[in-house]
């Protein structure tokens, strides 16, 4: 085939640590995803963590630091300019560290210091442009180029779409967010659902598109993280949906961890089925429920997507 | 009727009178409720300025108390005490003792953000909790909470290797928080994990608990990072007058 090159046809790939771990169907899957979509992911050698949600807690700018010895592997060691990153918890974290290491003299210190100590070269703010797994299929591929190669629609799927805290918050570190028409919003986001919509499905009204799933405080204040799963559940049946779909390793897990918890807990009942919607994606691209880790989730959905004609 | 304001005064300022004379006239009934006189004499001045010491806090000066923070707060909307907005007014003030009453909320602030997105005055509140949460527990008026114990065996874990093992970082905080691992919700989640796993896969994720993934060659950055935590912590012991910190950090 002679195709012309794509936007983000090749470029660096950060799973980050829980898509090794609790994440690992969101790795698989999207990994499969871009095979289909003939986009290529580079893995970032030799990576480290992003610092998660923790580290800033103990101090923000070693979160920066680490976040930042990602980005400078990529741009300095594999000459990247693109680093793809599908959970949300390190997307929000490079993008924090490169908009910190734009505008905070102190925060460049820091990582110049340790960086130097390290002995590797210091990041500088602009040698990369983080994306998220989401930029990179709509993008990347966009929405007409998705429809072209769905196999098995994902017609008669009802889906409530779920961005939760990371991927738009704070407004300020996605300069490229809120730019009118095209553009990601921060405050009613879209990516997902027009992705999902291309591939057939029918997304719902769904009002907790950027709830909080409580899933910094999951085990040190679970029923806190229980009581804002019950409610974003909820509101997805409610809304009528048949599947939550999630973009984060950490709302995924929370929300089917939580789920569990309400049931044996406090007697909650939900039907709801959760999948990623790079899993989604792969159903309607033809690939097979296994490589898509669909027996991984907690949530068992097999049953469902058999009904609706796509396991 | 009661007065219009008692929900928002504690209980304990009312001294309320069945039967009341005030110069031979009764006012039992309607004019028989006081709200008991409130002087504070114990200002903590220095309260700001610690918490702007610790991270997070730097911005706490820039507030004007518009309320957005608390209005938009997750934690809030199922807590109404929790309230961001109140505790920054506490601080900037020094009402240490009114802010103490509420010292074992604080904590829970889940980072979600909602706050700093809301913030027209760029004080970061989400920061403002976290630092709140630190200066508490430096200053000795709560212990560590079960948060601040997941962060640190977190970040422990970090530092010294590079990467996360989630089953080892879980281990570890239910053993430091004295918690039960076969909670009910627990293994009712593991089986339904494990229900449809393949053998293979499940022999692959064992493995990886015993073969802990680590960054290679981070030893350098590990002790960078482990001089620069413990001079943060000088500092900051410093700023909030408490002796320095003894042993290795
Ligand atoms: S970050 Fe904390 S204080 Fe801010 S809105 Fe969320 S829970 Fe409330
Ligand atoms: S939103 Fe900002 S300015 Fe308004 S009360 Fe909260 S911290 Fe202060």
């Amino acid at each position: 085939m002679n195709e012309t090159p794509k936007k983000y046809g090749r470029v660096a790939y950060y799973p980050g640590c829980a898509l090794e771990g609790s994440g690992h169907a969101y790795n698989c899957s999207t990994q499969e995803v871009g095979k289909v979509l003939g986009l290529e992911l580079v893995e970032v050698d030799n990576w480290n963590c992003c610092g998660a949600m923790e580290v800033k807690n103990v101090d923000p700018k070693l979160q920066t630091y680490l976040s930042s010895r990602v980005m400078s592997i990529a741009a300095n060691e594999m000459g990247f300019d693109t680093v793809m990153a599908p959970c949300n918890g390190c997307y929000h974290n490079l993008k924090k560290a490169e908009y910190d290491l734009e505008h905070d003299p102190e925060t460049v210190a820091v990582v110049e210091r340790i960086s130097s100590k390290a002995g590797h070269e210091t990041y500088k703010s602009g040698q990369v442009e983080t994306i998220h797994a989401l930029d990179w299929i709509k993008e990347g591929i966009g929405e007409e180029g998705l429809k072209a190669r769905v196999k098995n629609s994902l017609k008669g799927i009802r889906v409530a779409n779920y961005y939760g805290c990371m991927y738009t918050r704070p407004r300020h570190i996605f300069p490229e967010k809120d730019q009118g028409p095209g553009s990601e919003s921060t405050l009613q986001p879209h990516f997902m659902d027009d992705l999902l919509a291309a591939a057939g499905a029918e997304n719902v009204d769904f009002p907790l598109k950027t709830a909080c799933c409580g899933g910094a405080h999951t085990l040190s204040d679970s029923d806190m993280s229980t009581k804002l799963v019950m409610n974003i559940l909820r509101a997805a049946e409610a809304s009528g949906a048949d599947v939550v779909a999630t973009e984060c390793p950490t709302c995924h897990s929370g929300l089917e961890m939580h789920q569990v918890r309400g049931e044996k807990r406090f007697g909650f009942k939900s039907k709801v089925k959760i999948l990623y919607f790079t899993q989604l994606l792969g159903l309607a691209l033809g690939v097979k429920p296994k490589p898509l880790g669909v027996h991984e989730n907690i949530s068992d959905s097999m049953d469902f997507l058999k009904s609706k004609g796509l396991a | 009727m009661p007065i219009h304001e008692k929900s928002l005064i504690r209980q304990e300022n009312l001294i309320e009178h069945e039967k009341l004379e005030i110069d031979g006239i009764d006012v039992s009934g309607h004019w028989s409720t006081f709200i008991q006189t409130r002087v504070v004499t114990d200002y903590n001045e220095d309260m700001e300025t610690e918490v702007a010491a610790l991270p997070g806090g730097e911005h706490i000066h820039r507030c004007w108390q518009c309320g957005s923070c608390t209005n938009a707060c997750t934690v809030n909307a199922i807590n109404p005490d929790f309230n961001p907005r109140y505790w920054i007014y506490l601080t900037r003030i020094g009402m240490e003792a009114e802010l103490l009453r509420d010292k074992d909320i604080i904590w829970q602030c889940i980072s979600c953000n909602k706050c700093t997105y809301a913030c027209p005055r760029d004080v970061n509140p989400e920061g403002v909790m976290k630092a709140l949460s630190h200066w508490l527990e430096l200053k000795g008026h709560t212990e560590k909470s079960p948060s601040m114990h997941f962060d640190e065996v977190f970040s422990e874990q970090v530092f010294q290797t590079g990467k996360i093992e989630e089953g080892r970082t879980i281990r570890r905080f239910f053993a430091r928080t004295g918690q039960e691992l076969n909670q009910d919700w627990l293994v009712e989640m593991i089986i339904r994990m494990v229900r449809h796993l393949p053998v293979k896969l499940l022999f692959a994720m064992g493995l990886q608990s015993v073969l802990k993934p680590r960054t290679r060659g981070w030893g350098k950055a590990r002790d960078a990072i482990h001089e620069y935590v413990a001079e943060k912590d000088a500092e900051h012991r410093k700023a909030l007058k408490l002796d320095p910190p003894h042993g290795p950090a």
